[in-house]
């Protein structure tokens, strides 16, 4: 008997009709992501570890109160509760904490054998190790991130960058073949709160390991890990003075980069400070490095392998609450796909979760600050008086603390200020585009140019894009993704200078 | 060669329609879901909805009546009532045992008899017999039918055979359900599972399968990621909901928890049943029931605490 087959069809029609299975009407084709299953609370340890009501500036290896008496308040995000008090340093403090670097640069750090530098480096990536865990708590408490995130992204990479720095300590020569690198003395460094502790990181590593020593300045809402990390470097031994810790608002910021005895001062944080500090180290002997804000597009082209091409977009939006400098708040989609994008975006965030940010399975925690908060809310605000259609989860947010749902603007042009401005929170602004050149073109018609992500199937099409972006970073077919041997930088209003890998010694060596 | 050419000409437009998966992200995506830390009451749930969900099986050239029946019974009642857990959805047996399945499970057992057909495990057989062994197993009083794909031909480029292929198998099945197995161990590509499930869709499965537990590797939450998105767009391009069964090499409770977590965030809870999601496993149920009486009794029991099958 000869079988006989079905044709083949390549109709969405199916062949034979399912069993049990009614064809559910197109209107009422959706995913329901409802609480069939509900995960309980799991929420990770906090009670173990103790916060000190009262953190004193570090300075010359001792922790030693501000001139002016004055604390502030560090808050919990999550819930609005106070978690210590934090000294203010003024330019009195300031200028005992330069004197104590300069000293410590004069006598001890820059005469010390290369090898014996990397050696403390080594010491302090092995200690922030095995303190890990308190301390991604730590810095989930102060600045509102998700525990998953400084759990498994943050700390890791903190140790990693003082692992690779301490690494290149004894091989400077190497790095600058032919030349004679010289450290630079006494380096000034402002850091943001979006990452306190992984931004601490990328500015003293690479300072230490080319020998210079340090003031660091952190952000006032985040200074708690900064000062745990002070007692990392009195239990490593580190010398007196080589790392000096002053906590502060603007004022202290000001007070570091006009201060006359700094060689180097480098800064992340907003386009508009970082101008400001331009201007101030303008016609002076100290070097500058500035890397800032960015407004970065992700671009989808219609080949794009896209359920992992929606993963990419939410993780470079709604990752650390979209408080990311490089964050992908821009995506470009190809406007053959373009309705199929929305879908699949507005059934992806449904999945994700907001609320207490210690929980571990909290995907979004809480927004850093009130004024943070404030901004985002006027921006989409103004986005959507412009005309732009706003999706949001109805995900229910606690009620005590500073949240904002993860929110997406389609019907967005470049001439929304949604398009055009830093939000620095969960948000999107979706465009469309038809050709490779018009992609470039929109994803290049900004004043900034930290990074940008490409996704498409076809190699040629990404170094097309790749040479034809002024950005810093771009990312092929992913997002997000940090390396202490990789340098990250700006184009632009997005800073100068590199942080990380080799390139990142130069920013702290004098090439002779 | 001749009547070759025109099918690989109309299947080429279907390799370019079926999307294509990036290897890097989908495997973090899918690794992700294993992050979710799942206690106390949410792991009490999930795991007995991991053991409703379980297809039992033994797919051995030693399998006898008498190891059958420990089976069935083991399915039927995994263990002691006053854990409150509840059956499974099936036990999967060789054709050849199906009629004895029948005979221990009865006519209105809560449990299903699957049964692998089709040639397995390598499906390298002529479709007249794969056919003949469809009926004669359906005949025999298997609920369910797990086929397996012609990797031959699906590798040799010749996907409109393997659509005949599960589209002939299906008309054979009548009303018995029908599960795909796609080996995607031996389809290797993400790619290539891709497109092998919307085939398997198109043509009339009711499951798309991962594996026969032959070959390694088995299931993977990956492939499986990649199977759940083939669902989810085929049931906004048609309606239809079709189910998933990821089989062989998963053994842990922590292990299956990811796998429900997956099915969650990705299907949704429409998705969250037995009539939709199944696992293939042998060696998984102990360790859940293990789990789950540690967690009513706050302490662990030994292996011999818990029955064989």
């Amino acid at each position: 008997m000869k079988m006989k087959l079905k044709p083949v069809k390549l109709s969405a029609k199916r062949a034979v009709a399912p069993v049990g299975h009614p064809v559910v009407p197109l209107k009422e084709r959706r995913l329901n992501f409802g609480n069939k299953w509900d995960y309980a609370p799991a929420p990770e340890d906090s009670k173990s570890y103790v916060i000190a009501p009262q953190h004193e500036l570090f300075i010359n290896g001792k922790f030693v109160a501000p001139a002016s008496g004055k604390y502030f308040e560090s808050i919990n995000p999550a819930t609005e509760q106070t978690l210590t008090t934090i000294a203010a340093a003024n330019a009195e403090d300031v200028d005992k904490a330069v004197k104590s670097a300069r000293r410590a640069y004069d006598k001890v750090w820059s005469k010390m054998p290369d090898r014996e530098r990397g050696k403390y480096l080594y010491r302090i990536a092995r200690i922030i190790q095995e303190k890990s865990r308190e301390l991604a708590v730590l810095e989930s408490m102060d600045g509102g991130k998700t525990i998953k995130e400084s759990r498994d992204v943050d700390l890791p990479l903190v140790a990693a960058h003082f692992f690779y720095y301490a690494g290149w300590a004894d091989k400077l020569k190497y790095a600058f073949p032919g030349k004679t690198p010289q450290p630079l003395g006494v380096a000034g460094q402002i850091i943001p709160w979006n990452f306190p502790l992984l931004m601490a990181a990328w500015k003293i590593a690479p300072a230490l390991a080319c020998g210079n020593t340090v003031v660091l300045k952190p952000a006032e809402t985040t200074s708690l890990t900064a000062m745990r990390l002070a007692q990392i470097f009195q239990e490593a031994g580190l010398p007196e003075g080589v790392v000096n810790i002053v906590t502060g608002a603007g004022e202290t910021g000001a007070a570091l980069v006009n201060h006359p005895d700094i060689d180097k001062l480098a800064f992340t944080g907003s386009t508009e400070v970082g101008k400001r500090i331009a201007e101030a180290v303008a016609g002076t002997k100290k070097k500058l490095t500035l890397e800032l804000g960015g407004k970065a597009a992700n671009i989808l082209f219609e080949d794009a392998p896209l359920d992992q091409a929606i993963e990419g977009v939410i993780n470079g939006i709604y990752f650390n609450q979209g408080h990311v400098c490089c964050a992908g708040s821009r995506l470009f989609v190809q406007e053959g796909i373009y309705s199929t994008v929305i879908k699949k975006l507005r059934d992806r965030i449904q999945t994700l979760r907001v609320g207490n940010p210690l929980d571990k399975n909290t995907d979004i925690g809480a927004i850093n600050s009130k004024p943070q908060l404030e901004k985002i809310r006027e921006l989409v605000q103004s986005g959507v008086d412009e005309g732009a259609q706003l999706t949001q989860t109805a995900c229910a947010l606690p009620a005590k603390g500073y949240w904002y749902p993860p929110t997406f603007l389609t019907g967005v042009t470049h001439a929304h200020r949604v398009a055009t401005e830093e939000i620095f929170g969960p948000v999107l602004s979706i465009m469309t585009f038809r050709t490779p050149e018009e992609a470039f073109e929109r994803a290049n018609n900004t004043p900034y140019g930290l990074s940008a992500g490409v996704w498409t199937d076809k190699g040629s099409k990404i170094f097309k894009m790749v040479s034809k972006l002024r950005a810093g970073v771009v990312w092929a077919n992913t997002y997000n993704k940090f390396d202490p041997t990789s340098p990250f930088g700006g184009y632009k209003e997005s800073g100068f200078g590199r942080e990380g890998g080799l390139q990142g010694l130069s920013a702290y060596v004098r090439l002779t | 060669m001749t009547e070759l050419l025109p099918t690989t000409r109309r299947f080429r437009t279907m390799r370019e329609a079926v999307p294509t998966v990036d290897q890097v992200m989908v495997e973090e995506r899918a690794a992700s879901f294993g992050k979710r830390s799942i206690k106390t009451s949410a792991k009490l749930a999930g795991l007995k909805m991991a053991v409703s969900m379980c297809d039992l099986t033994t797919l051995e050239g030693k399998d006898t009546p008498g190891k059958v029946a420990y089976l069935c019974r083991k399915a039927i009642q995994p263990i002691d009532p006053k854990y409150n857990v509840p059956s499974c959805a099936a036990v999967c047996v060789y054709p050849n045992m199906v009629r004895y399945a029948r005979k221990f499970l009865g006519d209105n057992s809560p449990v299903n008899i699957a049964a692998v057909a089709t040639g397995f495990p390598s499906g390298q057989y002529p479709l007249r017999t794969k056919l003949e062994e469809v009926r004669r197993t359906v005949a025999d009083g298997a609920d369910e039918i797990d086929m397996v794909i012609d990797r031959c031909a699906f590798l040799a480029g010749d996907h409109a055979k393997v659509f005949d292929e599960i589209a002939a198998t299906k008309e054979a099945c009548g009303p018995t359900h029908l599960k795909v197995i796609l080996e995607t161990g031996e389809l290797v590509t993400y790619d290539n599972v891709r497109l092998a499930s919307e085939i398997a869709m198109q043509a009339g499965g009711d499951f798309i399968k991962t594996s026969t537990g032959k070959v390694s590797p088995a299931a993977t939450m990956p492939v499986t990621l990649v199977m759940l998105e083939a669902i989810r767009d085929y049931f906004f391009a048609t309606g239809i909901r079709i189910g998933m069964k990821p089989a062989g090499g998963i053994r842990t409770s922590k292990q299956a928890l990811a796998y429900l977590v997956m099915v969650k965030e990705t299907l949704g809870d429409d998705w969250l049943n037995p009539e939709m999601f199944r696992f293939g496993a042998s060696t998984l149920v102990n360790d859940v029931l293990m789990q789950i009486v540690k967690n009513v009794e706050g302490n662990y029991q030994g292996a011999d605490y818990f029955s064989l099958s």
